[in-house]
């Protein structure tokens, strides 16, 4: 059933429809929406679900983290400041193993203090362990959680995953949205059942100290984990699919690059930004096309390599920055094509940082400076007189 | 010789690799004696953590559980709230355990969180008044002069500048309906109070203080005459809270603080000149005023 | 399965540190008089590493696999008859 519904609100129904055990959260915008109206359901007695508010996100990680290991679906959202708080725990919830989902509402990273959008603070745990999804649309994001929780709690995966949606940008726009009946829900996503859960039925004890003799078969394994992923979450969407009708899945997605020289690399909700200045640049001959990163995490570095083997130029068009490094999609990007035998050069553009509106021309001129030469970490859309009187 | 089977694995068991003499490692195996098999415990990261859960080996009989050095508390939170969604209520109660940084410094947060939340959990600080697993370096419970590897007495200091963060008294300002301290040299006391602790529900709070052979500079064997005089000098009175009213003191023969700090080099500044005089006389003064406020008069 | 190998490096079975015989620290061993001993059960009460045994009738016996040789027990033995004495090895 189609309904319009603000893109946090539908992401807390979504998320209802997976029947939690626990959720924990603390405030803080541009996620709130979800956490309300996930206390409002568990409030009007929709959903039987202990809803824990806590002092921080640290300790919203923290107790949605023994809540997984006690054996419950749990599940957390949070935002930037808020992201980068739970960082340690998300490495520990990782580390252990702990199915736990978690939306992250894209924002900047302070200073200076800025509620609006880009990737900075999801990208800044991107080595902890999460498998991480991106979603262009509200409909992809609502679709991303009942799958989310089916690959977390793979017995072959037992990994916590994020759902990253542009702060603003899909967190607060109204869409029709498609949502599936708790009927179908059940049926696709059962009953969570632990593997190793914490029992006095089983007194065993959880996170243990692992010294040099041990610690670095554990990450191994870790990472043994992350390249035996991509079937599952291949298999997420298929199944999917098959109960509802529409495929929203996928580690990347191309778009009218059958043909196309230039081809502009991205995440998230800029995608429909890309999409629509290549529809644009189409219909004035350019041989131009999208391709959408939508896992980060694990990264599909054969499917990116594949995708990209007969295009003469990439741009990536970045979110976030690494200061002082070169640009991270891109640099990701390099590695995974470095060993093809036609290689693309490669520009990376940043863009849109703290919610600066993304326009159309800004593509375009985008484009036209990587056709001249590759551009390395170059930003596009700055305010120049600011930029100027800042120096005096 | 004792070999591993299921009918000798207790709730706590050898084999751990706590240093000889821990005062700690005496209390968990205590308080797990007390509270039985039914329990699932959090522990932060610390002393007690490391000793005993070295990876494939675990001392723990009960369930038990890892995660940081301050989430002890909200991991406690979300395996209560786990229980109670899973329908498992009955099978355990919840213990988060951390020593005194964990709960006096860096956890310290998260416990009032769960504090205020009113979350059936029993919280157990284990007090060895230092961090003592990163090699005694001063917390909120190092004593006041005590002699630490961040605090440490030099020509110009005497040590530790600050007393005792009173967290017993920020529980009870928490509305907690049962706040206890405790220690090992006092054993049946300490059962009684996990007991007590255990018939009671939601936030508990029990601090026990455990001497640390290492931390202290003391003997091994002193552990107990330590843990004993801690308590006799008035340095840490023993009592219970119950619904924030005191209402059990221990009373005891008062002796003074010298027979308590002389033994131990945390505080051996102390007794080389008039300077180092003046400040046992304060510290005196800090267990006259726990005479007088736990009314634990003098036994005849 | 990979997942479940990750898993089994991070948890511990019950009482599996059994395993550990930290007797090997021991400097100081101490000795048991048991025609002193009344069976109080002090000793095996105030253990550190919880390895003490025995009961009313066999009196007390410490297990020396885990005994690191701390001497509480000798000092808390209200008969004194607990003696340290300088481990021979």
């Amino acid at each position: 059933m189609k309904k319009v519904t603000e893109g946090l609100k539908a992401v807390a129904e979504s998320v209802a429809l997976c029947r939690p055990d626990v959720i924990s959260a603390y405030p803080i915008t541009p996620q709130t929406h979800i956490v309300e109206e996930l206390a409002q359901i568990v409030a009007d007695g929709k959903l039987k679900c202990e809803f824990i508010n806590v002092e921080s996100e640290f300790s919203a990680a923290s107790t949605v983290l023994g809540a997984s290991a006690a054996g419950a679906r749990a599940y957390t959202a949070t935002s930037s400041q808020g992201l980068l708080l739970m960082m340690e725990v998300l490495y520990n919830m990782a580390g252990m193993r702990l199915p736990v989902v978690i939306t992250d509402a894209n924002r900047a990273v302070s200073a200076p203090i800025n509620i609006w959008s880009d990737w900075q603070d999801a990208i800044t745990v991107r080595d902890a362990g999460l498998i991480m999804m991106y979603a262009e649309d509200n409909q992809d994001c609502c679709d991303m959680h009942y799958q989310a929780f089916k690959i977390a709690e793979d017995p072959e995966v037992q990994l916590p995953v994020m759902v990253n949606m542009d702060g603003f940008i899909l967190t607060h726009a109204f869409d029709p949205i498609d949502f599936p009946s708790q009927a179908d829900i059940d049926k696709y996503l059962p009953k969570f059942k632990p593997l190793d859960f914490l029992s006095a039925n089983n007194p065993r004890s959880f996170g243990l100290m692992g010294g040099p003799d041990r610690y670095l078969e554990t990450r191994y394994a870790m990472a043994e984990t992350f390249k035996s992923i991509t079937p599952v979450i291949l298999k997420a969407a298929d199944d999917f699919k098959k109960m509802f009708g529409r495929y929203s899945g996928g580690m990347i997605e191309e778009y009218r690059m059958e043909d196309a020289e230039t081809v502009l690399v991205s995440m998230g909700s800029t995608i429909s930004d890309l999409k629509e200045a290549v529809d644009t640049m189409r219909e004035k001959g350019k041989k131009i096309g999208v391709l959408k990163i939508r896992i980060l995490r694990p990264y599909p570095a054969a499917e990116i390599k594949q995708a990209l083997s007969r295009c003469k130029r990439v741009i990536c068009v970045e979110k976030a920055i690494s200061l002082g490094g070169p640009g991270i999609l891109a640099a990701e990007l390099k590695s995974a094509i470095y060993s093809n035998a036609n290689k693309p050069e490669v520009s990376n553009f940043i863009i849109g940082l703290g919610g600066r509106d993304v326009k159309q021309d800004h593509i375009f001129e985008l484009v036209e400076k990587a056709e001249k030469g590759v551009c390395e970490t170059e930003f596009i859309g700055l305010d120049m007189k600011l930029v100027e009187e800042m120096d005096k | 010789m004792t070999t591993q089977t299921a009918e000798n694995v207790k709730l706590f068991n050898s084999g751990h690799t706590a240093c000889a003499g821990c005062g700690l490692a005496l209390a968990a195996r205590l308080v797990l004696q007390a509270t039985g098999p039914k329990v699932i415990v959090v522990n932060a990261t610390g002393c007690l953590e490391v000793f005993t859960t070295r990876s494939p080996q675990t001392a723990w009989g009960i369930p038990w559980i890892h995660s940081l050095f301050e989430n002890q508390a909200a991991v406690a939170t979300g395996v209560e709230a786990a229980l109670r969604a899973l329908g498992r209520g009955d099978e355990a109660r919840v213990i988060a355990w951390g020593g005194d940084g964990a709960s006096a410094d860096i956890g310290f947060g998260g416990i009032s969180g769960m504090w205020e939340r009113y979350d059936d959990v029993l919280y157990i600080c284990y007090d060895n008044e230092a961090y003592m697993n990163t090699g005694i370096q001063r917390s909120g419970l190092t004593p006041f002069k005590g002699h630490t590897s961040t605090s440490p007495a030099g020509k110009v200091s005497l040590g530790n500048m600050k007393q005792k963060k009173n967290i017993p008294a920020i529980a009870v300002a928490h509305g907690l309906p049962y706040v206890a301290t405790a220690t090992v040299a006092y054993p049946k006391d300490l059962e009684r109070k996990v007991k007590k602790a255990m018939e009671v529900r939601g936030p508990r709070y029990l601090q026990i203080l455990v001497p640390c052979p290492l931390g202290w500079g003391h003997a091994t064997s002193d552990t107990i005459s330590m843990s004993k005089l801690a308590v006799e000098t008035g340095l840490n009175p023993l009592f219970e809270y119950i619904d924030g009213k005191l209402a059990t003191a221990m009373t005891v023969k008062q002796k003074p603080v010298e027979e308590y700090l002389k033994p131990q080099s945390r505080f051996k500044h102390l007794f080389r000149d008039a300077a180092g005089a003046e400040q046992i006389k304060l510290i005196q003064e800090i267990a006259n005023s726990n005479f007088a406020k736990f009314k634990v008069e003098a036994v005849k | 399965m990979v997942a479940k190998r990750a898993k089994n490096i991070l948890i511990g079975n019950p009482g599996t540190s059994l395993a550990n015989k930290t007797g090997s620290w021991r400097v100081f061993m101490p000795v048991y008089d048991k025609t002193k001993c009344t069976a109080c059960g002090m000793c095996s009460m105030m253990c550190p590493d919880g390895c003490v045994h025995g009961d009313k009738i066999k009196k007390y016996d410490p297990d020396y696999d885990y005994c690191k040789g701390c001497g509480v027990c000798a000092k808390v033995c209200p008969v004194k008859c607990i003696t340290m004495k300088e481990e021979q090895k």
